[in-house]
């Protein structure tokens, strides 16, 4: 019951800050509205048992990638941008075709979501914590991938560093 | 115990949101946080699914999507500096040298 008070509250919070997030005229107002979805997220990820990911979410993405945003935000003059029109010219078309897209998934889920039922209501079967689990597959099993990753934010952070260099010689 | 499918919902309904959000906003920094709505939308199925099955893959693979989000969002933010340096805005529609 708990549980459940918790994951509708949770979700409640997250899709009607998501919907700030895409609606409101300043970006700095968006970035907090963001910042509550992605906490709301994180305690989603609370109510399913994934202890590790709830602190990446806040540490990284809180604490990270939302930080850099607010900094862009203030490098970047919006002054003139808080005047103009917010929205494209057509956006009736982007929002009925995305609603539709919606109702199809729904549908889908709702059709087959009867075998979606949770198994098993106990934890997660290797003992020593989610901590320790998450640890043991990702550089057991996905070694060569965490490498990959690794490079791959190597090569975004000289990306980034290039692309906001002032000239390029 | 909450069905499986509700976070398969929730999922739907923050992906819808951030594709409305990258369709209907002219400022390309709310383009890039609507992607991040829908990378953690992404997130959340696989989270749930990762519950579903008893197997912590599912996690493992949310953390490379936030290393992919955290990734998109350093090289992203730098284009957009290096846009509005060269060009002086943040709409979309009006950075649209390749369009013909």
């Amino acid at each position: 019951m708990l549980a459940q008070i918790a994951f509708f509250f949770l979700s409640t919070v997250a899709l009607v800050s998501a919907v700030m997030v895409i609606t409101r005229r300043n970006a700095v107002h968006s970035i907090i509205w963001l910042i509550v979805t992605l906490f709301s997220v994180g305690g989603v990820f609370l109510t399913l048992h994934a202890e590790f990911l709830f602190a990446v979410q806040v540490i990284l993405y809180v604490g990270g990638i939302m930080v850099l945003f607010l900094f862009v935000v203030m490098l970047v003059n919006l002054d003139v941008s808080l005047k103009q029109a917010q929205f494209r010219r057509h956006w009736w078309v982007a929002l009925v075709t995305a609603v539709a897209l919606m109702a199809e998934l729904a549908y889908g889920i709702y059709r087959g979501g009867e075998g979606f039922a949770l198994a098993h209501a106990a934890a997660m079967p290797l003992g020593g914590g989610n901590t320790q689990a998450v640890g043991l597959v990702l550089y057991q099993d996905y070694l060569l991938a965490v490498e990959i990753a690794s490079l791959l934010l190597l090569v975004a952070m000289v990306g980034a560093v290039i692309m906001a260099k002032r000239k390029i010689e | 115990m909450i069905p499986t499918h509700y976070y398969l919902f929730l999922g739907t309904a923050l992906f819808t949101i951030g594709v409305i959000g990258v369709l209907t906003r002219r400022n390309v920094i709310v383009i890039l946080m609507s992607i991040e709505l829908i990378l953690n939308a992404v997130n959340i199925n696989l989270v749930a699914f990762s519950r579903y099955f008893q197997s912590v893959d599912g996690q493992v693979f949310a953390i490379f999507v936030i290393t992919d989000a955290a990734a998109e969002a350093a090289v992203g933010l730098g284009l957009i500096i290096a846009l509005f340096r060269n060009k002086e805005t943040v709409n979309a529609d009006e950075i649209d040298l390749l369009k013909w």
